[in-house]
């Protein structure tokens, strides 16, 4: 099966936003684990369903806020336009934006629980050796959390490599921009006698969402062995 | 000279102590849940008193009145918990390097001193129990620490891995001099190395203890072995001491620990008595209430106090007083070795 140019390009663009849409998602899925899993305080209940909002919205919904929000006209876009020439609406950065929010709550949920697994106490001792609490997340907290931030980034780059409602609402459908592989799926099969093509992408989808399992599963039981079983 | 004197209020328990420490080995000794951990746990910063006052020498740690509060990783304090704690994603050279400060104490030497070299480059998963709490020791100790807790480092171990570990933290104190808190509510480890016993209980304290479950050290050195009865006999300037089990000869006295409720006393040799032990001995001191128990102290021939629970009664109708002569007699079976060295 050989892939045709517009194909190609549909493909990297998938790519490209994934990897984005990951690079977005992480420090900020972390973060917020890290908050969510250590910290009490005022409000922590509204955070955790702020966070877990796109998961349970319609995604229409979300693609439509981004669109109020992140629009050239929304608060947020005219200031990021105007400030900093960035501009998500109708862009492929935008399509990486949608599916960073959609999956945010995945992450994070992902990552909360790793947190949360590693003994608070083993903080604690680092703690009493002189290790001050930035030292301590950095050196006992994240590389012990790394189980749950690898599946995070996994579910987060399958996620985004087939987010379709709220990009097609928030950035469009535009060959070469914002057109990702779900959304060239979608327009082939809207097409009198799309099908064949349309089947080739669903194949590429299929091939990559397995790859993408298949490393990390490789990866998790490598991690596994390195920390001998008690991970 | 250490300073704690901390109060903390909980929905169903309350600490408030007033202690000060010298230097070398001080044992918090008392039932699980009298608050001795949360006393560990103030003086590391883990946990917070709500009032009170910490030193360590000339340093505040801890002053409610000042709001004072050093956090935990400047406190210079080394702890050593029950179940190690070591970093299970670290190799043990990395765990004993994690809070390694240049200072008084090198590595070389705790390695050395702890028997750590074989187990460097190994993970804390694939360690014993006794290998994990000799790293955790060493990895507190290469912290430079001001004073070491340790939390009832050896109870989370059976018996062959704490006489594995029980050397160690014998010589700790004296190798490298660091003052240590240690909290057990086991008396045969508390026997055996503090300077000093706290008893704590209902987290307050109470330095008398339970007057009935007092109990009594003594020093002996092996003498010999019945291997038809497997007793051991060991000697002592007071008369000879039956253990039951085999224990080898050594340079070193053994302690063994008596407890006050069984050691009974006599006027004369009884006949016909299963004791095996009969220790000679004059009558220093007694303890006599309204209650219907009374210990009685007994300075043994050698120097050596112990300690007999008796009821009130038999003390009047034995005419049991102050400088009276008297045989200690002790249930072999009676007698704690677990903490002698194995054979």
């Amino acid at each position: 099966m050989t892939l045709s140019a517009e194909e190609w390009t549909t493909i990297l663009l998938s790519l490209r936003v994934a990897f984005l849409a990951t690079l977005m998602c992480l420090p900020i899925s972390i973060a917020l684990a890290w908050v969510l899993a250590r910290k009490a305080f005022w409000g922590k209940s509204a955070l955790n369903s702020i966070i877990h909002l796109p998961l349970v919205l319609p995604p229409v919904v979300t693609g439509y806020l981004l669109l109020v929000a992140f629009g050239k006209r929304g608060v947020i876009g005219a200031f990021l336009d105007n400030t900093f020439g960035l501009v998500f609406a109708f862009r492929w950065t935008g399509a990486a934006l949608a599916a960073a929010i959609m999956a945010l709550p995945l992450m994070v949920r992902a990552i909360r629980i790793s947190m949360e697994a590693v003994d608070h106490r083993l903080e604690g001792a680092a703690a009493t050796l002189g290790a001050s609490p930035m030292k301590v997340f950095a050196t006992i907290t994240l590389p012990l959390a790394v189980p749950g931030i690898l599946a995070g980034t996994i579910i987060t780059f399958v996620k985004a490599l087939g987010e379709f409602g709220a990009t097609i609402t928030f950035v469009s459908n535009i060959p070469g921009e914002t057109q990702t592989l779900a959304l060239a799926i979608y327009s082939f099969l809207q097409a009198p006698g799309g099908d064949a093509a349309a089947w080739r992408l669903i194949v590429v989808s299929l091939a990559l969402a397995f790859a993408a399992l298949l490393a990390s599963e490789l990866l998790a039981s490598r991690l596994q062995r390195r920390f001998g079983g008690s991970a | 000279m250490i300073e704690i004197s901390v109060r903390k209020l909980r929905k169903n328990f309350s600490i408030d102590v007033d202690m000060r420490l010298e230097r070398g080995v001080t044992a918090l000794f008392g039932p699980s849940g009298a608050g001795k951990s949360s006393l560990l746990n103030f003086v590391a910063g883990l946990e917070t008193p709500d009032s009170g006052v910490i030193r360590l020498g000339s340093r505040t740690l801890f002053d409610s009145s000042s709001n004072t509060n050093v956090a935990v990783h400047q406190r210079r304090i080394g702890y050593v918990f029950q179940d190690s704690l070591l970093f299970p994603h670290l190799t043990v050279r990395s765990n004993l390097r994690y809070g390694y400060k240049q200072g008084a104490i090198e590595p070389e030497t705790v390695i050395a001193f702890l028997g750590l070299a074989g187990l460097l480059d190994r993970r804390p998963a694939t360690l014993s129990g006794g290998e994990r709490q000799r790293v955790a020791i060493g990895r507190a100790l290469l912290s430079s620490p001001q004073l070491l807790l340790m939390d009832e480092p050896l109870a989370s171990l059976d018996m062959d891995r704490k006489r594995e570990i029980f050397p160690y933290i014998e010589q700790l104190q004296h190798r490298f001099n660091i003052p240590v808190i240690y909290v057990s509510h086991a008396m045969e480890e508390v026997a055996r190395l503090a300077d000093e016993v706290v008893v704590i209980r209902d987290g307050r304290i109470a330095s008398e203890g339970n007057r009935f479950e007092r109990n009594s050290i003594l020093t002996g050195r092996v003498a010999s072995y019945d291997k038809a009865y497997g007793l051991t006999t060991l000697s002592h300037p007071a008369g000879k001491i039956s253990v039951a089990g085999h224990l080898t000869a050594s340079a070193t006295p053994l302690r063994i620990v008596v407890r006050a409720t069984d050691v009974t006393l006599a006027l004369s040799p009884p006949k016909d008595i299963s004791a095996r032990t009969l220790l000679r001995g004059k009558i220093s001191t007694c303890e006599v209430d309204e209650g219907p128990i009374a210990i009685v102290h007994v300075r043994l021939e050698g120097g050596e106090e112990i300690a007999a629970a008796l009821t009130r009664k038999a003390m009047a109708e034995m005419g049991l007083k102050v400088g009276k002569p008297v045989l200690c007699l002790l249930k072999s079976v009676s007698i704690d070795e677990r903490w002698l060295p194995s054979g």
